[in-house]
């Protein structure tokens, strides 16, 4: 530490720095731990909450009286009162939730994310390579217009994007989320430049060993850029986990298949509709279904922690 | 096999032959294209997609916006410009002509004109504030050794939640009755006697208060406050990561100041970061909405409720842009107008930004 190669006029100067150093340590850690409090506060929110007997929980809310949070309420009804399709309402009868059907949420969000993803991964390998390796009349023209419509808000194709999927008859399929997001510019952007730092010398290499561009692509880039690749698979997969304002636009109803009707909500518009039907009053139920649909985003974030941060801090987007 | 055989002979004439002959070679074994063939091949995909689902949409919201009385319904559904050429060869001649009066129509509405100032009342104090904080906290834990990773970590997590999830434990955090967490916060620590009615428009008991737009605003705060940080610290820290240590040792020997380091070397140093998060900051804020609008999800589950009597307390202006596209009025030329709007207040901010930043950003 630089402290130590530090001089002194005397004993008491020393000690005197030695002091404030210390006290400066002790606040910077406390400045933290406070701000980690503040952003875990919410977790323990959740978690407590979705395993205090709803009823509880309910009378806890109103009387402030914490003996009721005690372990001896603890336990998975809420969880079972997610999953289920009935609830009791308020004049205590059995109804349906009509609709409410969480294992089909997670089939149609995991349907979403893995057709959108590969969707996406594909158009964006095939297009950084074209863009970082071959040669071609317009190409920096080209790749300036792809940057220019980042700068566009979203709203903005929002908009007709809406219309152009009700004329498609796309509405409420899963073609209208797998496909109108089919090409992010911003991952086009990223892998270009991990693929523009494979050495020239390769490609001459595989040229003289007569292997084709897409040979090339194939057995040597993608390898070599797997980590961006596996980057941007992970966030795409959070992002379609966490997508609202789209689905919630183009598939918040059923979709009238040969087999009847099936529902075409994602996690999120899933939960929301959890909180508008049934069980109003009880929130520890609503908070078990945040919970159930934050635990698979928590796992990822645990196991690709790595990953996730490295392609976070360079992209600046949310999802 | 086949692959093998041309790889011997590829390495075989390579060492005695010069290139041109090895492309002979392998020419007579297979037709390869030329390298801008196979570009626009690879690019094809990628072309189809931003072609229709983004050049198309910029230009149609364009004419959507200027098209005078432009209504969906008519004739030629989402392409403005064949309903504007059906509309001058069969409609009456009065709605074929581009104009401002979408333009119009949504700056009269009061609920737009309250959503701009919402949104700009939001962003004043959030992007300052979150900034200032996660500025702090990156600069704290790049200072640090011991449980450095933990506290990163911890830092990190809002960024990986789910936000309808999230909105609902703050909306349960701040909820009215005595048991609120936040309530709970503010009686035992700071002795407040009351329970405060945060976000709901009906009163915990009777004649008891209801939410103010004070009070649900300090919630959007503390939310995006709480929201924001994680990406903003993520920044800092890789900005920081990159500073030499040979500055600060060498202001430390001529007897600087901790603080006079942090504001003379590091903070100038990191003024390309800053201006980056600031500006990013600003263009988010202004398109905020799924966060308004999942904090008051829980007292009303409409997608269009923005907390108040009419849900329009906090209204942003997203919100109000998605809330034309409702189904029961569908309204995408002034949604149109609306966006260009929004589009044009994020561009004069940032190129303030810039031009401020120019004296004062050191790359």
């Amino acid at each position: 530490m630089a402290e130590k190669a530090l001089y002194f006029a005397d004993d008491k100067s020393r000690r005197l720095y030695l002091a404030k150093t210390i006290i400066v340590k002790v606040l910077v850690y406390l400045f933290l731990t406070i701000f980690a409090l503040f952003l875990l506060a919410p977790f323990v929110l959740m978690i407590v909450g979705s395993f205090v007997n709803a009823k509880a929980f309910d009378v806890f809310k109103n009387t402030a009286d914490f003996s009721q949070l005690g372990f001896a309420n603890w336990g998975f009804s809420n969880y079972a009162e997610v999953f289920k399709d009935t609830y009791v309402n308020n004049l205590g009868q059995t109804v349906p939730k009509s609709g409410n059907n969480f294992p089909v949420f997670f089939l149609n969000t995991f349907i979403v994310a893995v057709g959108s993803t590969t969707v996406t991964v594909v158009t964006a390998v095939l297009a950084a390579f074209a863009f970082a390796r071959l040669e071609f009349k317009g190409k920096e023209a080209l790749f300036a217009l792809l940057l220019a419509t980042m700068m566009i808000p979203g709203e903005m194709m929002v908009i007709t994007n809406f219309t152009t999927v009700s004329k498609l008859g796309w509405t409420n399929t899963f073609s209208a989320l797998i496909f109108v997001h089919g090409v992010s510019v911003f991952y086009v952007f990223y892998l270009r430049q991990t693929f523009q730092q494979i050495p020239n010398e390769l490609y001459l290499a595989a040229k003289v060993d007569g292997v084709s561009d897409i040979g090339y692509l194939w057995k040597v880039m993608i390898p070599i850029a797997m980590p961006t690749i596996t980057t941007i698979i992970i966030l795409s997969m959070m992002g379609s986990w966490n997508s609202f304002v789209w689905p919630n636009l183009v598939a918040n109803g059923t979709w009238m298949n040969k087999k009847g009707g099936h529902s075409m909500l994602l996690v999120s518009n899933g939960l929301r509709l959890l909180f508008s039907q049934g069980s109003e009053n009880l929130e520890a139920i609503k908070i078990a279904g945040s919970m159930v649909i934050s635990i698979p985003l928590f796992i990822i974030f645990i196991c690709f922690r790595k990953y996730i941060m490295r392609g976070v801090s360079r992209s600046g987007i949310k999802g | 096999m086949v692959a093998n055989e041309i790889n011997m002979k590829g390495a075989e004439v390579k060492s005695t032959i010069d290139p041109k002959t090895v492309k002979l070679v392998s020419k007579r074994r297979r037709v390869t294209l030329p390298q801008w063939g196979t570009a626009w091949i690879v690019l094809i995909p990628a072309l189809i997609f931003i072609c229709l689902f983004m050049l198309y949409p910029i230009i149609n919201t364009f004419l959507y916006a200027f098209i005078q009385d432009f209504q969906y319904a008519k004739g030629a559904g989402s392409f403005a410009l064949g309903q504007f050429i059906s509309t001058i060869t069969n409609g009456p001649a009065r709605n074929a002509a581009f104009g401002f009066n979408n333009f119009v129509l949504a700056l009269e509405n009061s609920v737009f004109r309250q959503s701009i100032l919402n949104t700009a009342i939001l962003t004043i104090v959030e992007v300052p504030l979150t900034i200032i904080v996660s500025l702090l906290i990156a600069t704290f834990l790049n200072s640090i050794k011991v449980l450095k990773g933990f506290y990163q970590t911890i830092f990190f997590l809002p960024y990986v939640t789910n936000t309808i999830a999230l909105g609902l434990i703050f909306n349960i955090a701040f909820s009215k009755t005595p048991g609120g967490f936040v309530n709970i916060l503010l009686h035992d620590v700071f002795g407040v006697q009351d329970p405060i009615n945060w976000l709901s428009s009906a009163p915990y008991k009777i004649g008891g208060p209801t939410a103010t737009k004070f009070t649900q605003g300090v919630v959007l705060v503390i939310y995006s406050l709480w929201n924001g940080i994680a990406f903003k610290i993520l920044v800092f820290m890789s900005g920081l990561a990159t500073i030499d240590k040979q500055y600060s040792d060498a202001a430390k020997i001529d007897g600087a100041s901790g603080f006079t380091i942090w504001r003379r070397i590091t903070l100038p140093l990191l003024s390309p970061q800053i201006l980056y998060i600031t500006i990013t900051s600003f263009i988010g804020s202004f398109k905020m909405y799924t966060g308004v609008m999942s904090v008051y999800q829980g007292i009303n589950a409409d997608a269009y409720y923005f907390g108040g009597d009419k849900g329009n307390d906090w209204i942003p202006v997203v919100g109000w842009i998605y809330k034309q596209l409702d189904a029961d009025q569908l309204r995408p030329g002034i949604a149109s107008a609306a966006s260009l709007i929004l589009l044009a207040i994020i561009m004069v901010i940032t190129a303030a930004q810039f031009a401020v930043s120019k004296k004062r950003v050191h790359y």
